[in-house]
């Protein structure tokens, strides 16, 4: 029931006073019923020259084929797939807050879910591009499919992880955009209703005609159910098979059964890291304080700090394997990673993912917006580390010692990197712009339980204990959206 | 005779609206609908709605695209163009698994959501069939048949002392048409 109070113990999930279900809607629909301010419209232009850089280097990259590319004979994989990796790990945690946060009925998951799930979107898109692009001729894509074609029909290799992978990614990618949409209809709706004109023709067709009736909740809610079981086992699959592209092969350093629940660990760590990079300043930006809590700031931190730490056992039991193995081209492999030439990325690699993230067994700092926001980029930037020393490293110096060589990036590799970072915020920048960034429907479900305004009538009413008030009236100190001095007249 | 076609109760609190419900059911007022902003559970029961089948959807469409996917893979690689691979057989069946998930989750989650919106009638571009434009925002709208339910001033009574904040009379269905 919607009626049921909670613990007092817990901290709020919607913080402010007097909120009604009218302002809730006010406040999320604000961005994107007036015009942007200057924030957004710096953000959007930085973004897009990003992405104009991505144009270009693209296109440069599909005129001239991918020799303009630093690789060679002995590193064929290097910036490309490492951007792919790593994109497609940033994905990874808009579906563990939109569907296994769901199944674990976290209700915090409530006014982060939109934005992460949209991430995740905007963040498969960009991995894929970098699939068409080291294609080198990208209507050749229609091979990786399983069609009948002239040439016997020679069939695709469905024992190859790279199949699989085409498999997984295009499966992910279409039904996250589908559980995403749905999630959003209701919402749209509320946009739809609520404007004139051609604002309103617009989000009808959009919204599908969505009424709100009993019928379509329930089937709603049956839907969401059944798409977040389906997508908790779906995630994991997708990094699982990402990770055999490498652990399958029979190079050092990669052909390594650990490699499954390591790189779904780490895509996690990298994923809520981005999301903690956006929604700090997007609630900041759009005034979103009371619904994006500290409460929300801190268990995204303690999500980093646990896949971080996971992150980290992966790291030694490798080494440990390695030393283990009694196999010297493993041995070398791992050791190369700090005393070879590339050892500056296995110090950014090892110090970030396992020093820095422990940081954040301090409260003072998984609570400080500053430092968590400064961490949460060093996080990806640790994540991107990741990927190159395990591709680039293993691969520039494996078997024959006559074909060691060095790999170094053109123009082109980073333009196409940093262009795709500007593709990422301009999806993502015009998406809190024309979309609610925050599900309105799921927050209001939580607004009579979880709110400060309900655990303030439960304290009015009395019969609380003490020790308990006392304990959530210091949980609150930390809340950059509460007024403690409001509890301090009781 | 009155012009009046539906009576709409809003409520501010969804609570109330749930009473509002037990209020007109106790004084056998068939209900036409509730529009909420956000779900209620319980409403469903308290209308008599059967459970949603599209549990059985989604389990019947996983079935289906697990099948076709292996299938596929089974004429492709077993039958129509077996390889060789240092003797290995054709008919690996761990290899199989990974993309048989990955298209019963596909199909399971397209098949579902399009039988949703088949079933509710949602598709692009619909006329939305709107009662109260609030029921989106602020409102719990229960709406009563009036021309079924005759005792108009029995039923807005009952909705108010149930703690509607507004009891409409409306002569159109839906205001969202122009």
């Amino acid at each position: 029931m919607a009626s049921h109070s909670e613990s007092i113990i817990r901290e709020p999930l919607i913080t402010g006073k007097d909120i009604t279900y009218a302002q809730i809607t006010n406040d999320i629909l604000r961005p994107v019923e007036k015009m942007p301010g200057r924030a957004w419209w710096i953000g959007f232009t930085v973004a897009s020259i990003g992405a104009c850089l991505w144009v270009f280097a693209v296109s440069w990259t599909f005129w001239f084929g991918i020799g303009e590319w630093g690789l060679n004979k002995t590193v064929g994989w290097a910036w490309d797939i490492t951007g792919f990796v790593w994109w497609v790990g940033i994905g990874h945690a808009g579906t563990l807050i939109s569907a296994i946060l769901l199944l674990f009925r976290q209700n915090w998951r409530n006014s982060i879910n939109r934005s992460a799930e949209a991430m995740t979107i905007f963040a498969v898109i960009c991995a894929a591009t970098y699939i068409l692009c080291h294609m080198g001729r990208p209507w050749m894509f229609v091979y990786s499919l399983p069609l009948p074609n002239q040439y016997g029909s020679l069939w695709v290799n469905f024992n190859s992880p790279l199949i699989w992978d085409v498999f997984a990614i295009s499966t992910y990618f279409s039904v996250s955009l589908v559980f995403w949409y749905t999630g959003l209809l209701p919402d749209l709706a509320a946009i739809r209703d609520r404007a004139v004109g051609v604002r309103r023709r617009i989000y009808s067709v959009m919204s599908f005609g969505w009424t709100g009736s009993v019928k379509t909740w329930q089937r709603f809610e049956a839907v969401c159910l059944i798409l977040a079981g389906i997508s908790t086992p779906l995630v994991l699959s997708v990094h699982t098979i990402v990770s055999m592209d490498f652990a399958t092969s029979l190079e050092p350093g990669w052909h390594t059964t650990i490699f499954p629940p390591y790189f779904v660990a780490g895509a996690i760590f990298s994923g809520f890291a981005m999301v903690q990079t956006l929604l700090l300043v997007t609630r900041k930006v759009l005034g979103l304080e009371n619904y994006i809590t500290m409460f929300h700031i801190e268990a995204m931190n303690k999500i980093i700090l646990l896949t971080g730490s996971i992150v980290g056992v992966a790291y030694l039991t490798e080494f440990f394997i390695a030393y283990y193995s009694g196999s010297e081209y493993e041995q070398y492999t791992f050791l190369n990673r700090f005393i070879g030439p590339y050892w500056w990325a296995g110090c950014m690699m090892y110090g970030i993912n396992i020093l820095m993230t422990q940081l954040m067994w301090f409260k003072s700092i998984r609570t400080n917006i500053a430092i968590a926001w400064v961490l949460s980029i060093v996080v990806n930037i640790g994540m991107w580390f990741e990927r190159f020393v395990i591709i680039v490293t293993s691969l520039h110096r494996d078997y024959l010692p006559s074909s060691w060589a060095m790999f170094y990036p053109t123009w082109v590799d980073m333009s196409i990197f940093i262009g795709s970072i500007g593709v990422f915020f301009t999806l993502f920048l015009l998406f809190i712009r024309v979309l609610p960034s925050i599900a309105i429907a799921e927050v209001k479900l939580i607004l009579k339980s979880s709110s400060e305004q309900a655990k303030k009538k439960v304290i009015e009413h009395g019969h609380v204990d003490p020790e308990q008030l006392e304990f959530y009236k210091e949980s609150l100190v930390v809340f950059d959206s509460v007024d403690t001095a409001d509890y301090e007249k009781r | 005779m009155s012009s009046t076609k539906y009576i709409l109760g809003l409520f501010a609190d969804p609570d109330e609206m749930m009473d509002g419900i037990d209020k007109l059911q106790k004084n056998s007022i068939p209900i036409y609908d509730v529009y909420t902003p956000m779900p209620i559970h319980g409403i469903e029961a308290k209308l008599g709605m059967k459970d949603s089948r599209l549990g059985w959807a989604a389990f019947m469409f996983g079935c289906l695209g697990g099948t076709t996917i292996f299938s596929m893979a089974y004429y492709m690689l077993v039958h129509d163009w077996p390889m060789n691979i240092g003797g290995k057989p054709a008919f690996a069946i761990p290899d199989f698994v990974p993309f048989t998930f990955e298209w019963t989750v596909l199909f399971t989650a397209f098949g579902m959501t399009i039988t949703f919106f088949y079933a509710t009638h949602l598709f692009p571009g619909r006329a939305p069939r709107v009662m109260d434009f609030r029921a989106t925002d602020d409102r719990f709208v229960i709406a009563i048949d009036a021309k079924t339910n005759t005792s108009h001033e029995d039923i807005t009574n009952l909705l108010k002392e149930a703690g509607a904040v507004e009891v409409k009379h409306n002569d159109r269905k839906y205001v969202s048409y122009e």
